[in-house]
């Protein structure tokens, strides 16, 4: 995986590694920071500490004998190795003694601690001093150098108290600050090593986790893409770890069924509007396009215009149930579900039915033992029942015997049954059984009989939208067509 | 969008003439319903949108609204929910695209007193029309209808014609009921359904038609003059001579 810079940085995983990055080496450099003056502060404090000793030892010096046994300890004491700063210098700040050469203007003029670290040169240091140190210091690092070279050209820092004799003579006592700037210098190496080490680990962390996950999502959007290319039976790759991925792929992929579910109704949809709207539609053209022509009489005009209308208004209720059917398919939700008596919902459609079948010489009864409950939707069980029943009188006429029609109410388990048995011909064939259900499917014998085909398909559509099923089973003689819903639980 | 629109035979005498607010943003629709009112005898305003509707309808003084559901500017919900909290309570019949039960419902809360799915015959919208129009719609409360000598107790469940006791199912004497309360009507078969069965779905075949001629048969059979009539491509009328 070759990838510049700009491309990485369009990775989740490496922009969270630099943020991370980032916000470390901010903290870390306060911490630093902050320790660092802490205890610059408390060396100075030291230091501070040191120098009034000092300046009490050569106190009790003047007080024995005065400005000569002074100054000799001065000497004395600024010939030592390493030693402090010593400075007597006159009302004027001419220098008399002392180990300092030169001074930063000002300093001699103000009392007491000096406010910030001032610069100052000793005696016998300048060239010499920075020739000395160049070769001696082989090992330090190069920023040192500079450090050690800037510091010679101005000279050292250091803090002194400043003090006047009785006889208006200056005194300085000070102490070079070396040791603090050197404390500082480790401080900044540990810290551009830290920063370095964080960089590093930024970056193997950015290799090993963050390139893990990067492949993952990669893979994931792969299978996105060639889905997206029309594959819609494609999914997503689960690796059986259970971890964010997989639950995202899992939820992905139940997202996807769902849409291959509904794509799947639009298509049958177009399907059967290409299929079955067109045919009707083309007729009720053809036969305005007919009445158009030649010469009628108006009562053939009105007579072509009203049968536009029935047939316009055939089309609509084939629209319809083509609409309501995918809907229902679909899995369309709808609120109004509530607890239905699918014994009184077969009384109701039985009694709506009754004057049909009797003209039609078809006995319609009912076999009904006690209220039934379910979970469910009126109008629409009722519907769906008002088709089967339809279907039933329709079908029973053939038959053998007295015609007759039974529809049953019964608790089977946790189902519900409700029955609607003819005694007609039937559908010998478990094939076209099967086949009955579906959209505008018109078995041969049915074609002689008024209807769009849809009926059964619509009741189905009412069985899936309930959690129930729609099974044709043969009635012997005749069609057994069942209705099975789950039974509240609160019956 | 396309309308069937039948010609109400002139044989029907038409109600009192109302006055009619037609809110409807499909220009052509909307002139259509204008004429179509028009020539039924009644006189119909036009709004195009939503807002300007609710303007009319407040201003005005309409025995029924017509009102689509989907228009620009202003929802045909939203109008209607507007006007019944200023306290407006013209009849409102809902023209929707919108055909499901959950469609229905939640157009009937919000205020409307019908709902019909487009497309529509002419005929079916004239006759809920013509229900819906609050001067006609008295009849509620009375307990006892008379329509010549047909004679409906709403209390003892009674019929007679002509002093002769006629004996109905519970269902039949519903159907009388409801053609009875709008006798002088034009009641269509969708609107019996509804409103007798509580149905909304067309059946396949129509068996309202055998209803009505079983009730048909009851209350004319041995009586010299038709009472329930057959109108022409819209539905039956209750009707003394």
């Amino acid at each position: 995986m070759a990838l510049s810079v700009p491309a990485i940085m369009k990775t989740t995983a490496a922009r969270l590694s630099a943020l991370y990055l980032l916000l470390f080496a901010l903290c870390a450099v306060a911490l630093v920071f902050y320790m660092t003056s802490l205890s610059a502060r408390m060396l100075t404090a030291q230091t501070q500490d040191t120098i009034n000793d000092e300046v009490l030892g050569l106190a009790r010096a003047y007080q024995r004998g005065g400005l000569p046994v002074l100054v000799r300890v001065v000497e004395a004491r600024s010939r030592q190795p390493g030693a402090n700063l010593y400075l007597i210098a006159d009302a004027n700040g001419q220098i008399l003694t002392g180990n300092v050469q030169s001074l930063e203007p000002g300093v001699l003029e103000t009392e007491g601690w000096t406010n910030s670290p001032f610069s100052y040169q000793r005696f016998g240091e300048g060239e010499l001093e920075r020739q000395r140190n160049l070769p001696a210091d082989q090992s330090t690092t190069q920023s040192e150098q500079n450090e050690a070279q800037a510091q010679g050209e101005k000279g050292h820092n250091a803090i002194a108290l400043v003090l006047r004799l009785p006889n208006q003579m200056i005194m300085l006592v000070g102490r070079d600050l070396g040791e603090p700037e050197r404390f500082r210098a480790v401080i900044r190496r540990a810290l551009m090593l830290a920063l370095g080490m964080m960089g590093l680990g930024g970056l193997l962390i950015w290799f090993f986790v963050g390139r893990a996950a990067l492949k993952r999502i990669d893979s994931v959007s792969e299978a996105s893409r060639r889905i997206m290319g029309g594959d819609l039976s494609g999914r997503l790759p689960v690796t059986g770890a259970g971890d964010e991925f997989d639950r995202l792929s899992e939820n992905l992929n139940t997202m996807l069924a769902r849409i291959a579910k509904l794509n799947e109704g639009l298509k049958q949809v177009s399907d059967n509007i290409a299929h079955d709207l067109k045919t009707p539609l083309t007729r009720l053209r053809n036969r305005a396009e007919a009445t158009l022509s030649g010469k009628h009489k108006t009562t053939d005009y009105r007579q072509a215009l009203e049968g536009t209308i029935a047939e316009s208004d055939q089309l609509i209720k084939t629209f319809n149930a083509i609409l309501m059917i995918s809907r229902l398919e679909a899995g369309y939700s709808s609120e109004n579900t509530n607890r239905v008596d699918l014994a009184e919902a077969v009384r109701d459609v039985v009694e709506l039915y009754e004057p049909v079948a009797e003209e039609a010489g078809v006995s319609l009864e009912t076999e009904l033992r006690e209220a039934a409950f379910v979970n469910g939707n009126r109008e629409l069980i009722g519907q769906a029942l008002s088709n089967i029943v339809d279907n039933a009188i329709k079908y029973s006429t053939d038959a053998t015997a007295q015609p007759a029609v039974r529809v049953a109410v019964e608790r089977v388990g946790t189902e519900v049954r409700l029955s609607v048995v003819d005694n007609g011909h039937g559908i010998p064939d478990d094939g076209d059984r099967a086949r009955a259900t579906e959209r505008f499917v018109r078995l041969e014998k049915s074609r002689s009989q008024p209807g769009s085909g849809l009926g059964l398909s619509l009741a189905k559509a009412v069985m899936t939208f309930h959690n129930g099923r729609l099974d044709l089973l043969p009635g012997n003689p005749g069609l057994s067509v069942v209705m099975s819903f789950p039974s509240r639980e609160d019956h | 969008m396309q309308m069937s629109a039948t010609q109400p035979s002139s044989e029907i005498a038409y109600n009192s003439p109302m006055k009619i607010l037609v809110i409807e943003d499909d220009r052509e629709a909307a002139d259509y319903l204008q004429k179509a009112f028009t020539e039924a005898g009644h006189t119909a305003h036009v709004a195009g949108d939503g807002e300007t509707g609710f303007a009319l309808a407040d201003a005005g003084d309409y025995d029924v609204m017509v009102i689509d559901r989907m228009m620009p500017r202003r929802d045909g919900l939203s109008v209607i929910a507007g006007l019944r909290s200023r306290g407006n309570t013209t009849p409102v019949l809902i023209l929707s695209a919108l055909g499901e039960v959950d469609d229905r419902v939640t157009g009937l809360r919000a205020g409307g007193d019908d709902y019909l799915t487009k497309p529509y015959a002419f005929s079916e919208l004239l006759a809920r029309v013509e229900v819906l129009n609050r001067r006609a719609s008295a009849k509620e409360a009375e307990t006892v209808y008379r329509v010549g000598d047909l004679e409906l107790d709403r209390l003892s469940h009674s019929v007679r014609r002509a002093a002769r006791e006629i004996t109905l199912q519970p269902r039949e004497f519903r159907l009388l009921e409801y053609l009875m309360r709008h006798a002088g009507q034009v009641v269509t078969r969708t609107m019996l359904l509804e409103n007798v069965w509580d149905y909304h779905f067309d059946p396949q075949t129509n068996v309202i038609d055998v209803h009505v001629s079983r009730l048909r048969g009851k209350i004319e059979k041995g009586f010299d003059k038709p009472i329930l009539h057959t109108v022409r491509g819209a539905g039956y009328m209750l009707k003394s001579g």
